[in-house]
């Protein structure tokens, strides 16, 4: 398919860019992915980010009758920024749904029609929605297994997409993984590639326990090479986006693309940075992170949520604690500062960390 | 409402059941060998019953932590509700639930939550696999007074309404939500009976009568199974002992011992068995036979209960995830 041209101006003063009628239009997709191997050039297809989530739903759909599909505007005319785009005109509008604005409700009716048997999949625009929720999502779906001795399980995936920019703002912007992090019981997945967006859509689907995924805006920008088959990936399994010796960059979701920028100009000034995408949250693949750490010594964390309490203090904590051996020199977190997030452009500029602050954080560590 | 003796007297025996575990229950909590919050249902047996009694076996129900009555009307086995109640590995849930956890899937029992309201959309969600599916089962869910408080009953109404789900919201208005009575909470009669009958039918229903409660569930049962869509049933009824806990407790000052006696006049089960009585449908010495064939259940259960293994520390991890 042809690429989408944007200016790339654009990208770089999005806030000031002239608002066009529909603001999730703005997200057009004109990056390719670095290549990170998980998939030869050679397979040919490019996807955009949310064409993957999107064939992941529609083979998801075709091939299990227990799959639906719900939310506030799975079925609009802008289809959940692409990824439901007209699913309910091919699979029915009894799969594909829209929702009333109940989360909690709705929440707890995923919850039951996993346990009746079904498949749910509940659709939210943003984490911030999530909130209305917890008690459904905390107190029933990640308990319901463990609850009662394993006598019933809950597969169901809960899927939102952390916003940032346009001025979106306090209740529009959160990235709230460090919260759902914390509960047991619940599975959490934060996708950074189009492959992993559809691969782990399809592991969520299959798994039978909830799953939550959380999206991150920036990477709907993205295209990468996506197999046309169906395929899964192992929860639990980081990967190595980027071999280096120097210092290790865990990087969450959409920080992985800043990390590898960090790791570009690094390279340049002689530091190979080694980056690794966890992929997946809960459960979270130690092995992967301590084994860099343990060829490079030197550690920096990089999430979208905040620092206090968040991913990157527990990713930190559990490196310090088993780990603590192999450092140089000291665990250094990139996040977004302990604020809520602002609207205007100037403000949004100061609150998001990105490669200038990861690469800051890498050459202190350096020296 | 004619119905012969052989529906009759299982509603009794049902409600009696319940009441006695209920009693024996209580009777031995104070030995502290039931380390769970108990909330007994003693003069609720009616709504649990009346509605348990018109549903099939592979209908579902969900419920909450007032919920042995439930648990037993739907024919959950007593014996693993025992051993749950004792913490045992044998339980329900295998010890990892308590008295607020039963379950028992092979009845169509899946689940009963602590969290006031959290069955409300949860048994809305079943009635959505239900009609998914194309099943004729129907889901009902239980809650009381405190659970009527909350919004999600009106999003969970809305919701079921909406979509014509085959789902009875059983409102087991016990009146209190611990020591805070139904109208410091509410404004006024609760919203749902004012809605149009071909949204949600709505019942309201002397909750101590368990013919009151069979028929008006028997009726919505029909509904939903017809594809008519949900109903709305009030069981006024009322809670006769403590919130949790066993015993009376008059001595917190917040309701008046001439209230709870003017209540336990209205003892469900004593007024179905003199009806029963009344009509000859059974004798001194068939409620004998009943009160008989239960304590030896109960005997067996509390026995096997106590002689349970207990669930080990090694197997703390378990069940977090279906693997």
């Amino acid at each position: 398919m042809p690429l989408p041209q944007r200016d790339q101006k654009t990208d770089q003063n999005e806030s000031e860019a002239k608002v066009p009628y529909e603001p999730w239009l703005r997200i057009t997709p004109e990056w390719n992915e670095p290549n990170f191997s998980q998939v030869s050039p050679e397979a040919g297809r490019r996807l955009t980010y949310a064409e993957a989530i999107r064939e992941a739903l529609d083979q998801a759909l075709t091939l299990d009758p227990r799959v639906f599909v719900m939310g506030q505007g799975v079925d609009d005319p802008s289809g959940m920024f692409g990824a439901t785009l007209n699913l309910h005109q091919k699979h029915g509008v009894d799969r594909v749904f829209d929702t009333p604005l109940s989360e909690d409700a709705l929440m707890g009716a995923a919850v039951g029609a996993a346990i009746g048997g079904m498949r749910p999949v509940y659709f939210h625009n943003r984490p911030d929605f999530l909130l209305l929720a917890m008690n459904q999502l905390v107190n029933h779906a990640s308990k319901w297994h463990y609850m009662f001795g394993g006598a019933v399980n809950i597969p169901m995936v809960v899927w939102a997409c952390t916003g940032r920019g346009w001025g979106s703002a306090a209740q529009h912007s959160q990235a709230l993984q460090g919260l759902f992090m914390h509960v047991p019981g619940l599975k959490l997945v934060m996708p950074s590639t189009c492959y992993d967006a559809k691969g782990f859509m399809l592991s969520a689907i299959a798994d039978g326990n909830p799953v939550l995924i959380l999206e991150h805006r920036y990477n709907f920008k993205y295209q990468g090479f996506v197999p046309e088959h169906i395929y899964r990936i192992p929860f639990g399994k980081g990967i190595v986006r980027r071999s280096g010796k120097d210092v290790t960059l865990v990087a969450i979701s959409y920080m992985t693309f800043e990390a590898c920028k960090a790791a570009d100009e690094l390279s340049r000034e002689g530091i190979e940075a080694e980056i690794i995408d966890p992929r997946t949250l809960r459960p979270l693949d130690e092995s992967t992170i301590l084994s860099s750490v343990a060829k490079t010594g030197r550690l920096v964390v990089a999430d979208t949520g905040w620092k206090t309490g968040g991913v990157a203090a527990e990713i930190t904590a559990m490196v310090v604690e088993k780990g603590f051996a192999l450092l140089k020199a000291p665990i250094r977190r990139v996040t977004s500062p302990d604020l809520p997030t602002p609207a205007g452009y100037t403000l949004e500029k100061a609150y998001y960390a990105g490669a200038p602050e990861i690469a800051a954080a890498a050459r202190e560590l350096m020296k | 409402m004619n119905l012969s003796r052989e529906t009759l007297l299982p509603l009794y025996f049902q409600m009696l059941r319940i009441r006695k575990v209920e009693l024996r229950i209580e009777s031995l909590y104070h030995l502290d060998e039931m380390k769970t919050p108990i909330h007994l249902c003693i003069g609720q047996e009616a709504v649990a019953v009346g509605v348990c009694s018109v549903l099939r076996k592979d209908d579902l129900i969900s419920s909450n932590h007032r919920g042995h009555g439930h648990y037993l009307a739907k024919g959950g086995n007593l014996q693993a509700m025992i051993a749950e109640l004792y913490c045992r590995e044998t339980g329900c849930s295998k010890g990892r639930g308590g008295s607020m956890h039963l379950i028992d899937t092979s009845v169509g029992h899946i689940g009963s939550s602590s969290i006031v309201g959290g069955c409300i959309p949860i048994g809305v969600g079943l009635s959505l696999a239900i009609k998914m599916q194309k099943q004729d089962r129907v889901s009902v869910t239980f809650f009381g007074d405190g659970a009527a408080d909350q919004g999600v009953l009106y999003e969970s109404v809305n919701f079921a309404a909406l979509k014509k789900l085959p789902v009875i919201f059983v409102y087991e208005n016990n009146q209190y939500s611990v020591c805070s009575h139904v109208s410091a909470r509410q404004a006024g009669e609760i919203l749902f009976h004012g809605m149009s009958p071909e949204l949600i039918q709505s019942f309201r229903v002397d909750g101590n009568s368990v013919l009151s409660v069979y028929g008006a569930s028997r009726e919505a049962v029909e509904r939903a199974r017809a594809g008519e869509g949900p109903s709305f049933i009030e069981c006024k009824t009322y809670r006769v002992r403590g919130h949790a806990g066993s015993g009376p407790d008059t001595a917190l000052g917040y309701r008046t011992a001439e209230e709870i006696a003017a209540w336990e006049a209205q003892c469900p089960v004593t007024r179905f068995r003199d009806k029963l009585l009344a009509d000859g449908a059974i004798t001194e010495e068939g409620i004998g036979n009943m009160e008989q064939e239960i304590e030896a259940e109960m005997d067996e259960a509390f026995r096997l209960a106590r002689e349970s293994p207990l669930p080990r520390g090694e197997d703390l991890a378990l069940y977090l995830f279906r693997e």
